[in-house]
């Protein structure tokens, strides 16, 4: 069996005695999407260049493919590609030689398919000349993705890759991660969009204050912490609540047109209906709403209190 | 699930690729790296070579603009050399593109030879068009040909390493300056580019033996004209010790990152 793509053990960094990264662990399987989730400030950049060796580690070890990041780096580094959430270009060069240099950096000699195939697939094609102080910020981020596979890396780092970019952008790279996912390239992702994590990621890790404060498969998540609630539109504006419906985690909106009824755990919609039927109330619509990965989020960071 | 096939790994491609973007990167600019440093140089010789020469003698038997020409190579080389690695250096760690390199497999073996050779590259291209058109001045013998080409090495190789240095204790580009107008420039000037020590008074003389460029400019001067105020073993020597000083200082803060990685 394959040695995990990425093991992290106790991983720790300080920073002027502020701690960044607070004793986490977690492995990352071979082919999974994983997204690195947390507020600004909760230690996921600080956590990808320790993997990607940007910043020394301050205590723990980290493993990427069954090799060790510290002894065996030129190893290790071989295997990942990062992109990093700033725009790090170098404006003396031009799309086409920065890709040849940064190939070269890997150790790589050209492989003109391989190059090809990422210059078409990002749109790079008709820029490829242009020196990067040219180019718009949605190209320069097209280029940072090339760049940081232009080497095969088996484990590709995406930092808040969609950062600033266009609709159209991030439908491409989504597009791409996917594709590049199926053949074989583990992922690791932050992103602010936690839209695209719940769409994108297999299982999710939630940081903040440099701790990891949740991690699931992204469906577990959802299913355990998600809460699920009936919002009930009504016809006319009615006084107050039903007698029946106290104590069941309903509330009635200032304009008393609009309930919500939260579901308990165990309980079905089923058994909401029922007690709904049992009301006069004038029911005009009934909406099912589930909690998005960013209403857990907000809860799990405003609390910090979920261990993993 | 497929797989790609991994790449080959060629271990020697990091040190070559990053060689080569370094002196694409000088020869991009080349109107600032090369063209502006030989007019300066050209414009010292024509000025001490072709007017004030004439009246000036300061070595029996040679020409003031024979004098004056090693140093003022050497000069070339040293500055080239140095701004090189130290533009180059600092400007990727100011700009932030530095972490390109560091996520990648180059050693730090391969990271200060690259920088070195591209370094030493564009100052002995500048000393060597300095000599050319030194030629339309003043013609040296070239006493010993292999020990100058050898001590434009050393000295090229000894401000490559400066500029490492520089580049990576330099804060902003004031700082980064001052070690061209505070170290380099006093250190050319009072090290015997445009005097022998030996017509300085004594206590003056003794000083300028602390000036490790007098030994660089006076080994380089010895093998060109076959005059010099020491032994040339004890120039080069003296330049060997400082070059293995400087390379340990700059091999020792690429090793531990120091102010690159964090």
């Amino acid at each position: 069996m394959s040695a995990p793509a990425l093991v992290i053990r106790n991983l720790s960094k300080v920073y002027d005695g502020t701690p960044a990264v607070n004793d986490i662990s977690f492995t990352i399987e071979t082919g999974e999407i994983f997204g690195l989730l947390g507020p600004n400030g909760a230690g996921k950049s600080t956590t990808i260049n320790m993997i990607g060796g940007v910043t020394h580690i301050g205590g723990g070890s980290i493993e990427i493919f069954g090799h060790d990041n510290q002894s065996d780096y030129r190893t290790t580094r071989r295997q990942v590609g990062v992109m990093h959430q700033e725009i790090v270009i170098d404006n003396f060069f031009t799309i086409d030689q920065a890709l040849q240099f940064h190939a070269g950096y890997y150790g790589v000699r050209n492989d003109e398919i391989w190059r090809q195939r990422l210059i078409e697939r990002l749109g790079l094609g008709p820029h490829l000349h242009k020196v990067m102080i040219k180019l718009s910020g949605g190209l320069k981020r097209r280029f940072m993705i090339a760049k940081a596979l232009i080497h095969k890396p088996r484990l590709l780092i995406l930092d808040e890759p969609t950062a600033g970019v266009d609709v159209e952008l991030r439908h491409t790279l989504w597009d791409f991660v996917r594709e590049i996912n199926r053949q074989g390239t583990t992922i690791l992702l932050t992103t602010h969009y936690l839209e695209e994590a719940e769409q994108m990621c297999d299982r999710i890790a939630i940081m903040n204050h440099g701790k990891l404060i949740a991690l699931q498969a992204t469906r577990t998540l959802l299913k355990e912490l998600g809460t699920r609630s009936l919002l009930v539109s009504l016809q006319t504006p009615v006084q107050g609540l039903p007698e029946n419906l106290c104590g069941q985690g309903a509330e009635l909106d200032s304009t008393g047109t609009m309930l919500q009824l939260t579901m308990s755990a165990g309980q079905s919609t089923g058994d909401l209906l029922k007690c709904l039927c049992d009301t006069d109330l004038p029911i005009a619509d009934i909406e099912t709403r589930k909690a998005s990965l960013e209403e857990i989020f907000l809860q799990l960071t405003k609390a910090g209190k979920v261990e993993p | 699930m497929t797989n790609r096939p991994e790449p080959e790994f060629v271990s020697w491609l990091p040190f070559y690729t990053l060689l080569q973007k370094e002196i694409r990167r000088f020869l991009r600019v080349a109107s600032q790296t090369l063209v502006t440093p030989v007019i300066t140089a050209t414009l010292y010789l024509f000025i001490f070579g072709a007017t004030l020469g004439e009246r000036i003698s300061v070595l029996e038997n040679f020409s003031y603009a024979q004098f004056v020409i090693p140093g003022l190579i050497l000069m070339g080389v040293i500055n080239n050399s140095f701004s090189n690695v130290a533009s180059s250096l600092f400007m990727s760690r100011y700009l932030g593109n530095i972490v390109d390199l560091l996520v990648t497999p180059v050693t730090p073996t391969q990271f200060i030879m690259a920088y070195t050779l591209a370094a030493m590259l564009r100052g002995l291209a500048v000393g060597m068009i300095v000599w050319l058109i030194s030629c339309l001045f003043a013609i040296l013998p070239w006493a010993h040909p292999l020990a100058a080409v050898g001590m434009a090495c050393l000295a090229s190789f000894l401000f490559a390493q400066f500029g490492i240095i520089a580049a990576i204790h330099a804060d902003n580009f004031d700082s980064l300056s001052m070690y061209t107008n505070f170290i380099i420039l006093p250190l050319i000037y009072l090290g015997g580019v445009f005097y022998p020590i030996s017509i300085l008074p004594p206590l003056w003389a003794s000083l300028s033996h602390l000036n490790p460029l007098f030994y660089l400019i006076d080994g380089f001067r010895y093998a060109l004209l076959g005059v010099g105020d020491l032994p040339f073993p004890v120039s080069f020597g003296v330049g060997v010790t400082m070059s293995l000083v400087l390379f340990f200082w700059a091999a020792s803060l690429i090793a531990r990152s120091y102010r690159l990685r964090n």
